[in-house]
Parts: structure tokens; sequence; C-alpha cells
């Protein structure tokens, strides 16, 4: 028999001790501990990651397009096509067509010279077009001139097409790769910032779509929103909190104001529809109704927001102007109020970046449309960024996947911005009583 | 004059109504000895004015703005040729909508025809002389306001009384409009909705089994009406949002509690907010990651185990919305476990518990009720997230529990019923409002519960 055995045998006679009960399960018990630490670090790690991944895929896709590739073209402005009394309706694509066929004087037959145009975006002939209604003293001049490429001539110079693949279902052909190699080679084809996505409305050539009629749309209802939302919502605020005596009917509003702050954003769109379009039938796709109702969807936020801050200014504020002879309103007027804005403007920042991101809404009252111009009333058709992200992430062609994520960046950089902006502003003004 | 510049008129003449009041207070103080003799200070006198002379100009604007085109419309169409007037309701709507186009200038649907060149002009006329109208009167009536309250300006009107009391009708005013918006919800909703249960059976709706709106538009179709079972929407809704949380509640709550018990300050200051980013991304952006990135990736890896996956997979929506949903559960039950008292875990350490376990058995039983309150609050926004199931779940309404398999939830029926053409005779676009009554009757069912459970709980431990 062995000591341990003796041991055991020991164990067996004498009754258990707590302590050596609690001894024997302590390793174990530890384990544990470490295991369900090691759980909620893992569950932030995941989310980080997923954060991450999100970040990093949409940044690598989108990247790109902020670069676009142009082609040089030696345009002569031929006054036999443009000598007519009305410049505007002159035939430009004919001149790029010509100005393309002189570059390769050797390309014959239809078919040939076909794929030979697509190289150049449709855009080319409007962007001529502009030059000369601006200064028709180029009539007759030879000018050079860099013009956006096609969208698949974009990929491919990005590096998104495999070259191999051209000839069999690829998007261009190997007469085409052969042309754009010569081009390459003379140094008339580059990769330049692209202006055009920031400028231009939406397009159905991807190398013409740009984000500029979304932005202003953008604008224009988050303008509407912010004049009618912070000013409503501070109000109600004030009321419910310095004025409102407790009763059935505060309650009320309060449990209301809760509820809208949780109802799914696509209700609200509903809401829009049911009221605003066919009830005060207000115009569709414009940038009023979205900015409605938006208006109604931020609320709750800022009226919550604003209360926390009424909540925040110490009773003493209140009670020393009251003392010294003001009003209940002078009271909150001139000292409450401007005493909680700090924290009024944070709110209503974080509510205006909820509001920029949405995107449900706007689809049940019709900004969905495929808008062209860029909007600059507050009745124009008009789309918002997010609902062109939506719009851009159908598109079949390969080239708006990096318009999209193109887009979301921008987006993204909006929202990073105001949300710094919330924070710098409550770190700013932040005051402990 | 053009409603927009009327706006900035009438502005203007209550800016010039504060001048002439406040200028009058001083005119009859200076009388008096000083402005000490006045019952207010004069810029309450120059407020009031002001506020006579706005106020009930803007509300006639409002108003009339808001009723002008019913209104227009009605005269226009009582001035149709008969035969015109007599089509049924929506091809007379058809014809008003040209019309309409013709004036502000849009493309128009139709051949433009004589009659409607007629009906535009008439339209035209109508609104010009509308808003000559309205300018003439809202003017006036500012002006009237301004020095009717002008005339009375003496020492003793108690000018700031007044005011304030003004002051606080609009504040009473602006906090209703909380209460107005829920009305305006349930009933744009509820008057949809009803029409469409007069054509469709309401237990049609919510009992059967077979969902198809888009075959039901032809009216010869077999069993038209039998298209409109919402069980594999209600169904394929349910599924994502379960998926949702499968991802959401371990790893929310477990990020939450490592956040509230373990984690030291500045590891709790750098992921906090990084968390909190992942609830400020847009839902669009998650629609598009779960769309182009994770769906493809869920196809692929099932394809390499041999798994039939749709491309439009229950589950890709499902783990995005997820991920979403995170930083809800976990920031709100990260408040809740911050609540539970410090005595009850000094409590269990006292009594030779681990941290572990001080957790598990202590904390987590006190904080349950409110864990349970923000998990509801996650399933209702899990069930009213649109974005994401628009752009990456599918149309087909399937009735299966397959997460590999593409389902249809409650927010794309809305949004595909409603986007493009909308016909508000035809079951199908009313169909959605039903959908959407459904979906506010649940969420705010959820609402409600959730907000008083984590109410009731925050009083138990204040």
């Amino acid at each position: 028999m062995n000591k341990a055995d003796l041991i055991r045998a020991e164990e067996k006679k004498t009754p258990k001790r707590t302590i050596d009960v609690v001894r024997a399960g302590l390793a174990k018990r530890y384990r544990a501990e470490g295991r369900f630490k090691l759980y909620g670090l893992g569950a932030i790690i995941i989310s980080l990651l997923c954060l991450a991944i999100l970040f990093i895929s949409i940044v690598g896709k989108g990247y790109p397009a902020f670069q676009q590739t142009f082609i040089q073209l030696e345009v002569f402005f031929d006054p036999a096509v443009l000598g007519q009394e009305n410049l505007s309706s002159a035939n430009f694509p004919g001149l790029v067509k010509k100005t393309l066929r002189n570059m390769f004087p050797d390309v014959k037959g239809r078919s040939d010279k076909r794929a030979l145009y697509q190289l150049v975006s449709t855009g080319a002939a409007f962007q001529l077009r502009e030059m000369i209604l601006k200064d028709p003293g180029l009539v007759g001049k030879t000018v050079s001139v860099w013009v956006p490429a096609d969208d698949d001539v974009d990929m491919l110079m990005k590096g998104h097409f495999d070259r191999k693949m051209s000839e069999s279902g690829g998007r261009l052909n190997n007469k085409q790769l052969a042309w754009i190699d010569e081009l390459s080679r003379q140094g008339k084809i580059e990769k330049r910032f692209n202006t055009i996505f920031f400028t231009s409305g939406d397009s159905r050539e991807p190398e013409l779509a740009g984000i500029g009629g979304a932005a202003s749309g953008t604008v224009l209802t988050l303008v509407v929103t912010l004049i009618l939302s912070f000013p409503i919502g501070v109000a109600a605020a004030v009321y419910l909190e310095e004025f409102a005596s407790k009763n059935r009917w505060t309650d009320l509003i309060e449990v209301n104001v809760n509820n809208l702050a949780a109802v799914p954003s696509i209700v609200f769109g509903l809401l829009g529809l049911g009221v605003f379009l066919n009830f005060f039938g207000l115009p569709r796709s414009a940038p009023l109704v979205g900015g409605l109702v938006l208006t109604l969807m931020t609320l709750p936020i800022i009226i919550i927001a604003s209360r926390a801050a009424l909540q925040s200014v110490p009773p003493s504020i209140r009670e020393g102007a009251l003392g010294v002879g003001a009003s209940k309103m002078q009271m909150v007027m001139h000292h409450v109020l401007p005493l909680a804005l700090p924290g009024m403007l944070t709110g209503t920042i974080i509510g205006m970046a909820r509001a920029l991101g949405e995107t449900a809404p706007l689809l049940m009252i019709g900004m969905v449309a495929f808008i062209v111009d860029i909007p600059t009333g507050f009745t124009d058709p008009s789309t918002v960024l997010p609902v062109q992200i939506y719009l851009w992430a159908d598109s079949p062609e390969r080239a708006f996947v990096e318009r999209t994520s193109a887009a979301i960046i921008v987006l993204l950089a909006f929202l990073i911005i105001m949300n710094a902006a919330a924070i710098i502003l409550r770190k700013k003004f932040e005051r402990r009583w | 004059m053009s409603p927009t510049t009327l706006f900035a008129a009438l502005l203007m003449l209550s800016a010039a109504a504060f001048y002439f009041g406040r200028q009058r207070a001083f005119a009859i103080a200076g009388k008096a000895g000083g402005t000490r003799h006045l019952h207010s200070r004069p810029t309450y006198y120059g407020l009031l004015t002001a506020l006579w002379c706005g106020i009930p100009a803007l509300l006639i604007f409002v108003l009339w703005l808001g009723f002008e085109d019913k209104i227009i419309t009605n005269l226009v169409i009582a001035d149709l040729p008969n035969a015109i007037r007599h089509l049924p309701e929506n091809r007379l709507n058809l014809v008003v909508n040209d019309i309409k186009n013709l004036v502000t200038g849009n493309i128009v649907a139709a051949e433009v025809d004589a009659t409607m060149q007629a009906g535009a002009a008439h339209y035209r006329s109508l609104q010009a002389t509308s808003n000559a109208a309205l300018a003439v009167v809202a003017l006036s009536l500012g002006i009237v306001g301004a020095v009717g309250v002008r005339s009375r300006i003496s020492r003793t009107l108690r000018a700031r009384n007044l005011v304030e009391q003004v002051i606080k009708y609009i504040l009473i005013a602006c906090s209703c409009i909380a209460i107005l918006t829920t009305i305006g919800i349930v009933l744009s909703v509820l008057y949809e909705a009803l029409r469409f249960f007069k054509a469709i059976p309401i237990t049609d709706f919510l009992f059967g089994l077979k969902w198809s709106p888009q075959m039901a538009i032809r009216a010869d179709q077999v069993g038209s009406s039998g298209a409109f079972g919402a069980i594999p929407v209600f169904l394929g809704t349910l599924l994502i949002s379960a998926i949702a949380m499968a991802v959401a509640v371990p790893v929310g709550l477990m990020s939450a509690i490592y956040l509230a018990e373990y984690a030291n300050r500045r590891f709790r200051d750098v992921a906090k907010p990084l968390l909190e980013i992942l609830a400020g991304i847009p839902t669009v952006v998650y629609g598009f990651f779960a769309a182009i990135t994770v769906a493809p990736f869920i196809r692929n890896s099932g394809s390499v185990l041999g798994l039939e996956v749709s491309s439009e997979s229950a589950l890709a929506a499902g783990l995005v919305m997820g991920i979403m949903i995170i930083p809800f559960v976990s920031s709100l039950s990260d408040d809740v476990i911050n609540a539970v008292p410090q005595a009850l875990r000094d409590g269990a350490y006292s009594l030779g518990a681990t941290r572990s376990e001080a957790i598990k058995q202590v904390v987590l039983p006190a904080a349950l009720p409110g864990i349970v309150g923000s998990v509801l609050l996650a399933v209702s926004r899990a069930i009213g997230e649109t974005m994401i199931v628009v752009m990456a779940a599918g149309l087909a309404a399937n009735l299966t529990l397959n997460p590999f398999k593409t389902v249809t939830t409650v927010t794309v029926q809305i949004v595909t019923l409603l986007v493009g053409d909308q016909e508000f005779d035809s079951p199908k676009t009313l169909a959605a409002f039903a959908l959407g009554l459904v979906l506010f009757i649940v969420t705010l069912f959820l609402n409600v519960i959730a907000l008083k459970v984590v109410r009731k709980y925050r009083e138990q431990y204040e």
C-alpha cells in the first residue's frame, strides 16, 4: 500500500471538511473563470473583426473609383460639322468617331469601327459640345482633349478583367485590347482623379455616373429635416421637462415619444405615402416630403436627447433665476436653455446622422427614381446618397460595384465627420455641476 | 407671388412688426417718463406685435397650401368634358396626372390633345389666382394683426404675460406632434389595410399558406384571393430574425459582460466607441456588404461542403443583421449590468465566488429583466429592419425553415409592392399596408413590453 492510497483511505474514514471540497474544485473553477473571461474577450474581438472586415471590403472595393481612365484625343473641330446655326445640335458624336478613325487609320470594316468607338465613353461627345458652347472660337482648331474612357476599358486598366478571358465571353475583344495597348504606349491613356464622380448626376453609363445629384438631394432633404426637427424637438422637450404637470396627457406624450423612437423606419415611409403624398398631394420624390418624413423620424431622438440635457442643468440655476424675479419663461429661455443647448445640439447632430443614412422610408415616397438632373429646389425630383447606393447596388456592371463602394465611403466619411463633431461638442461643453 | 417669396415676405413683415411694436412701446414710455413705467420690457411689445402679425398669416398659408391642390384638381375635373369625367376612377386619375405633368413641364405619358391642353391651362390659371389670393389674404391678415396690436399698446398692456402664453401654446403644440405622428401612422396604415381586408378576408391573410401577390393582378386568375396568405412571409421574417438574434444575443451579451465586469478603463474607452460605430453604419451599407461579400462567401463555402446554398439565403441576411444588432444588445445590456448594485457582487465574493460565478449566479439573474427588455427591443429592430433584407434576402415566399433557402420578409414585401407603380385600388398595393399594419402592431407590442420591463427594472434598484 503506497502513500497515496493511504491518504485516500484516510479520507474515506474522516468526514470531509468544506475547505477540502473547495480546494478540490478550485482548479476546475479557475479554469471555468478563465474560459468565461475568454468568451467575453472573444465576443468583443468577433464584433470588432466584423467591423474591420466590413470596412476593409468596402474601402478595398471602392477606392479605385476615385480614379478614372481617360483617353487623349486630338480633336479637330471641323468647321464643316460645326458650321451650322445651332451649335448645340451639331454632330458631336460624329466628331469623336472621326477623331478615333484618324488615330487608328488602318481600322476597316463596320464591326471593327464600332468596336473602336466603344473605347470612348458616350460622354465624350457631351464634353466636346460643352467646350464649343463655352468657347466658340475653338472651331477650326485642333485641340488635345482628355475624355473619359468606357467603363469596360476603365475596368481593364484597373486590372479587374482577365486579359485572357477577352476572346471567350469577355467584354473586350483582342483588337480592342491591342488598341488600348497602343494608346498606353503612346501615353494617350491614363488614370486621373475622377471629378465626374463628385459632380455629375446619375447615369446608366458607369463612367458618367456620379453622386453629385444624390449629394445635393441629401443636402436639401437634411436642410428641411434640420429646420423642422431642431426647433420642434427642443420646444417639445422644454415643454415636457419644464412646464408640463405630471398627468395622463403628458404620460401619453412620453409613451408616444419613446415608442416612436423604436418604430421601424419603413412604417414612417408608409405614413409619408399615406398622409403627405395621398392626402395632402405633395409631389413625389421631392426633398420636401423626404425631409418631412425624416423629421418625424428624428424628432423622438432629439426630444429624448434634449430632455436629458435639460435634466442635467442643476435646479439651483432655476431657483437663482426665479429668485431675482424672472418669470418661468424667462428662467427657461435666458438661463436653462443656453446651458442645455450644447447637449441638445449633440443630440441633434446624432439625429441628423441617423437621417443621413436612412433609406427605407425614402423608398416609399418615390425617391428611388432614376434622376439625371441635379436637383436645386425643395420640390425637384431627387434622390439621396443612401438610395443612390441602393440603386447602384442593383446594377449588373462591374464598374457600378466600384462606384457603389465609393459612394459608401463618401457616406461613411460624412457620418464620421458628424459623429466626431458631436463628440467634440460634447467634450468641449461638457460641464460637471 | 410664389409661395416661397410669400413666405419670405411674411417673415419680413413680422420682423417689421416687431420693430414697429417696440418703437411704439418706447414712444409711450418716453411720454410716461422711461421704460420702467411700462408693464413689460419694450421687446415684449415688439414680440407681441410680431406674433400677432406672423402666426395667423402663417397658419392660413400652411392650410391654404395643404388643401390648394385638392380643390384645384377637383375644379379642373369638374370642368373637363363629360366623356373624360365619367371614366372609371383610375383612368381619370391618369388623365389628371398627365394634366399635372403638363403643368409642371414634366414628360407626359399620353398623347397631348386639346382637352388636356385646356385642362392644363385651366389648372395654371386657377393656381395663379389661388396664389394671388393667398398673398392678398395672408399679407392683409398680417398687417391687420400688427396694426391691431400696435394700436392697443399702452402702459398697462401685459405684453410679457401674453407673449409667454403664446409661446407656451407653441411649446404644447410641438410636444403634441409625437401624438399626431402616431395617429397619422395608425390612420394611414389602417385606412388602406381595411380596404385590403374588404377584398381579402382577414383570416385568409393571417393564416393563408400561399403568398404570391404579383400573380393576382389578373382578375381571371384561379384563386387569386388565395395568393395573399401571409404565413410564409411571417415565417421568413421570424427565420431571419431568429438567425440574427442567434448571432447578436450571445455576442452582444458576452461583450457587455466583459466590458462591464472585466475590462479595464482604457480597453473600455477604446472598445465601446468602436462597437457603437457598428450601430451607426447605415443599413444600406450592411445590405451591400451582405449581398456582395457575405452571400457569395456563404454560397461558395456551402458548395465546398457539398451543401446547396441559395445566393439569396436567409443565412447571409440573418448573419449581417445579427452583426448590426450586436451593439444594440451590448450597449443596453451594459447599462443594465452596470445598474446592478455593487453590494450584490461584494456579497457573492465574500461567500467565495469567483468572478464568473458571481456574474452567472448573482449579477445576471438580477439583471435578467433588463436584459430581456433589451433583447425584446433588439427583436423589434430585427423584425422592422428593411434595407439588409431588401438587398440580401429574396422575393420568393418559400414556406421553409431551412436557412440555406431563400425566404422573404414583411419589410421586403412592403418595399417591392410599393416601389414602382402604385394602384391604390388593387389588393396588390393595399397588401403592403396590411403588412405594414401587422409590422406596426407587432413592433409596438414588443416595444411597449420592453420599455415597461426596463423601466420597472430600473426603479427596482434606484
